[in-house]
């Protein structure tokens, strides 16, 4: 067990309170059918993280099946190309399936089978989430369907065909633009519908409690190795940590065992990338916390794209991990009080981020990942050329092949 | 907007009562006995309350608002009125409803895109226009169903405000359980808030939206979102009976009552039968509206 770390029980940084606030954020807005369920969750999944056997396989098939822990690789070229002292790259892209949304669904998963649900359901943007669970669902025995927007299909059509090999049913969603929004929209509702036997696995720390604390707890362990692997190679000082920011989860996975372990004078910046699209004066982005304002979506209360009357609004990124107008409810808790700064980064800023990581590194991340990556300039330009930055690559970019080729990188 | 960062102030004073599972919530009440009277639903002068004392079931229909046109939606209030509506629950167009099935998810979404956004605002002038000018005698009172957003939106103070200025006298609002209505209930004397039980609620969970109702208890017959069926849900007789054994109030059944075959036989074993979708997918042709009322009227009362 000694490799792969969890959150330690210190309680320094507690949220959720017992309702799943935090803050004024998060609870629990949904029709009376699936409280029941959600009340139900949140008993198992409490039982489940006190009960050390559900523990030890979850971390065995971390390590064993996942590949963890993933790599914290100094990246001096980057470095160098940036204007930073050490950049360090938490390695979540060498995770199976390539991302970092497999520590989720193998937590989630587990969870179904403890509970005895047979059949999972999942929504999926860039077809990552839908992946993993359609992984997770075969090594499981688990019968699943992944609900997918018709636009996200058309751009991720390897991810949809993966997903169907794996043994998923993928059902189109062609409400609303087509996009992740719309596939949680619908996959919620599906849920209404089968929820006594159904689990339903939300791929980012977003939804009705006790998901956004679930899907933290689960993604945590990238946080608690950056900490470990940071002791090992005796990294003095690191002066920032980034991450991107769509629902949230690889960044509150990042940032909850510094915010929780790591004492306020010694904790580095943590700072989130929020997709700003075509740009932030345009209406084609997905800058909820930077743009947004508070409001109900999907259960929860949080920042949100939204109109006048209250509606949420379409939104956009080259991104489709990104494209949500919502954002898990601790981002925005932790924006109001100042303890994650968020900032944006618009599509072309993270497809030079993408080419740079690519030539200088041989690494070809997410397009999600890339917005990360291409804070580095900013910080460098804020912190100095001896600055310590560390990010996590949330993703590899191998889904991304089609949309890069279509910007024109390579050519 | 952007700058009102705590919601419009909706949870920053009052958020630990409002998640699910709150502890002065979860404390089940001791049920009612048959006729004895609760405080709120059977308060003197309720409008709301008097729908239900008729001495036989009341037909509830559910109106769109916007939907295909505001115009247009005042004249199908009218009708549903005019037809026999008992109490007439006017649906907010909202971008995202959860709990709603295919007929009503689109009307909404029609309704949404009129006069370059039509919303809560709209609704509630409409509502108004309708209680100034109902067109029959004895006009049924209206409660508005919407989901929560709008509502933060606009500011729950401001809302209630505005409901209680257009004579509103409740609202439904399926995405705020009992145990989020806290706020909400702060500001909003004088309105009835109706909660809504599923066929998944467990004994502990009827208790809690029993003791939150006022007026009546909205039954949702099927899992699932509104939307026509072709029969009534396995085990409703057992859901309604389960209900009353946590409440001495009203109980309305809804979701999936499509015909008037089906309005008679809720109306066997509930005070109450909602028709929804069956009615938005008419509200092109009032005059269609108010003959199918009719039917349902008829169907209930017989």
């Amino acid at each position: 067990m000694s490799d792969v770390l969890l959150p330690s029980a210190d309680m320094a940084y507690s949220t959720p309170d017992a309702q799943g606030f935090y803050g004024p954020y998060g609870g629990t807005f949904v029709p009376e059918t699936v409280i029941p369920a959600l009340q139900e969750l949140a008993s198992n999944y409490q039982e489940a993280i006190e009960d050390i056997a559900f523990l030890e396989e979850f971390i065995s098939l971390l390590r064993d099946y996942v590949g963890r822990p993933s790599p914290l690789y100094r990246a001096d070229r980057l470095a160098e190309a940036v204007g930073l002292g050490a950049v360090y790259l938490k390695r979540e892209d060498l995770n199976h399936t390539g991302a970092h949304k497999i520590n989720n669904t193998i937590g989630q998963c587990l969870l179904a089978k403890r509970m005895g649900k047979k059949r999972v359901i999942a929504e999926t943007g860039a077809g990552q989430h839908g992946v993993a669970t359609a992984t997770t669902a075969a090594l499981m025995g688990l019968e699943c369907a992944v609900f997918m927007g018709v636009e996200d299909i058309r751009r991720q059509a390897l991810n949809v065909y993966k997903m169907r090999l794996l043994g998923a049913e993928v059902v189109p969603v062609s409400d609303g633009q087509g996009t992740l929004a719309d596939a949680v929209t619908a996959a919620l509702r599906h849920w209404v519908e089968c929820v006594e036997d159904t689990f339903y696995v939300i791929g980012s720390a977003l939804g009705p409690h006790p998901y956004p604390q679930m899907v933290r707890y689960f993604q945590s362990v990238i946080g608690s190795e950056i900490l470990g692997q940071m002791e090992e190679k005796q990294i003095p000082h690191v002066d920032a940590v980034v991450a991107c920011i769509g629902g949230g989860s690889n960044a509150i996975g990042t940032f909850y065992p510094f915010l929780r372990d790591v004492p306020v004078e010694k904790r580095p910046l943590l700072i989130g990338a929020e997709a700003a699209g075509l740009g932030l004066d345009t209406d084609r982005h997905g800058a909820a916390l930077t743009k947004g304002s508070p409001g109900v979506l999907h259960g929860f209360y949080s920042y949100l794209l939204q109109d006048d009357a209250g509606n949420p609004l379409e939104a956009y990124s080259i991104s489709a991990g990104l494209d949500y107008p919502g954002v898990g409810p601790e981002h925005s808790y932790l924006k109001d009080e100042g303890l994650v700064r968020y900032e944006t980064v618009t599509d072309a800023e993270a497809l030079e981020a993408f080419a740079l990581l690519t030539r200088v590194e041989g690494i070809i991340p997410a397009i999600e990942s890339s917005h990360a990556l291409a804070l580095l300039p900013r910080l460098a330009a804020e912190l100095g050329p001896d600055a310590t930055v560390i990010v996590t690559v949330s993703g590899r970019g191998d889904k991304d092949m089609d949309i890069v080729r279509e910007a024109g990188l390579g050519e | 907007m952007a700058s009102e960062k705590r919601g419009h102030g909706a949870f920053s004073s009052d958020a630990s009562t409002a998640g699910v599972g709150a502890e002065d919530a979860s404390r089940p009440s001791a049920p009612r006995a048959p006729g004895e009277d609760s405080e709120r639903g059977d308060a003197p002068g309720s409008r709301l309350a008097d729908v239900f004392r008729q001495g036989r079931p009341a037909l509830i229909t559910y109106v769109m608002a916007g939907y295909p046109d505001r115009a247009t939606s005042l004249e199908v209030l009218r009708a549903a009125a005019r037809g026999g509506a008992d109490l007439i629950e006017l649906g907010v167009p909202y971008g995202d409803p959860l709990a709603d099935g295919p007929v009503i998810a689109e009307a909404a979404a029609v309704a949404c895109a009129g006069e370059g956004g039509f919303g809560l605002v709209h609704a509630i002038q409409v509502a108004e226009a309708f209680v100034r000018d109902p067109g029959v005698e004895h006009a049924p009172p209206v409660v508005a169903m919407t989901y929560m957003n709008p509502v933060m939106r606009l500011g729950l103070k401001e809302t209630a405000e505005r409901l209680r200025a257009a004579g509103i006298v409740g609202v439904i609002i399926p995405d705020m359980p009992p145990e989020a209505a806290g706020p909400w209930r702060q500001v909003s004397d004088g309105i009835e808030t109706v909660f809504l039980t599923a066929p998944t609620s467990t004994d502990d969970r009827l208790a809690i939206v029993a003791a939150a109702s006022s007026a009546f208890i909205y039954c949702v017959s099927a899992v699932g979102t509104t939307g026509e069926r072709e029969s009534l849900a396995a085990g409703l007789v057992d859901q309604v009976e389960r209900v009353r054994q946590h409440t001495a109030l009203p109980v309305a059944v809804g979701f999936g009552v499509s015909t008037a075959a089906h309005a008679a036989q809720v109306a066997a074993i509930a005070d109450g039968v909602i028709v929804g979708s069956a009615i938005v997918k008419r509200q092109a042709d009032p005059r269609q509206v108010e003959t199918f009322v009719r039917e349902l009227a008829a169907a209930v009362r017989c």
